[in-house]
């Protein structure tokens, strides 16, 4: 069990890797012996899964997203550009 | 006797209304700030022009002023690694030999409302979210909205930040429970 055992802030961690899915099945074990123990990591655990549902609200919303340069600071970019060439 | 017709030239005069766009887009999701993406973007038309002379053609333009403009963002990077401790990090574990790794008392989860779990989509709770991010040290705040936000895949970022894979998930860590905390604090609180 001893090898198993690891502590809080090593269990968040893997926690926080496993939301990604980048998580190793060593580190999963490890999480759930963790689990077992600690009812503080268990609530992290659900409360980051949560967590992770508002921040891929994020990433639609940012995938919908298109960053664009104003007609303005195109002139004004052509403008320097051109100082510059001269 | 024409030019080798794969040769690609360079025009400058058209740079601006051929790839202002592409590359603003590509350097706004990378640093995450309208008006540092801005100066990226004039940096590398700059430098561009000043090495016109050094193109071979063997590349396109966009790929080309691409290739100054990443060369920029990661001097960006460097510059925003090397401000250590310009925001204070909260520490949520002990790190103590009696305590090390455990939960520091007034930092454990706590239990959230029931409304919770109501995930409604409310433009409150992504402003909350952007404050919270907004509040991490430049650093952690950056490799989080690559990871989460952007979707980069780990290597990616190892590389640009020059950073190792551990390194990264600490920093993800420190991030995602600083930012646990930070939303019970303002938002999920009952």
């Amino acid at each position: 069990m001893a090898k198993f055992s690891i502590t809080c802030d090593e269990a968040t961690t893997i926690c926080d890797k496993s939301q990604y899915g980048e998580a190793t099945f060593l580190e999963k074990i490890k999480l759930n012996v963790h689990f077992l123990l600690c009812k503080i990591c268990g609530l992290y655990s659900k409360q980051n899964a949560k967590m992770t549902k508002i921040y891929k609200m994020k990433v639609t919303d940012c995938k919908k997203e298109h960053h664009c340069l104003s007609k303005e600071e195109k002139e004004q970019l052509k403008k320097e550009l051109q100082e510059l060439e001269a | 006797m024409a030019e080798n017709p794969t040769r690609h030239t360079l025009n400058p005069n058209t740079w601006i209304d051929l790839y202002a766009d592409y590359l603003f887009n590509y350097a706004v999701v990378r640093v995450n700030n309208n008006d540092m993406a801005k100066d990226l973007v004039q940096e590398t038309f700059f430098a561009g022009l000043k090495s016109a002379k050094n193109f071979e053609g063997k590349a396109t333009e966009r790929t080309w002023l691409v290739a100054i403009l990443k060369r920029k963002i990661i001097d960006y990077y460097r510059k925003i690694n090397s401000k250590k401790g310009k925001a204070e990090v909260r520490m949520n574990f002990y790190e103590d030999s009696e305590n090390d790794g455990s939960w520091i008392e007034e930092r454990v989860p706590q239990t959230w409302g029931n409304d919770a779990d109501k995930l409604i989509e409310t433009t409150e709770l992504k402003s909350a979210i952007d404050q919270c991010i907004d509040n991490l040290p430049e650093k952690y705040a950056l490799v989080f909205r690559m990871k989460t936000i952007q979707e980069f895949e780990t290597e990616e970022i190892c590389k640009e930040l020059n950073i190792t894979a551990s390194n990264l998930w600490v920093i993800i860590h420190r991030a995602r429970t600083q930012l646990r905390k930070c939303m019970e604090d303002n938002w999920f609180h009952s």
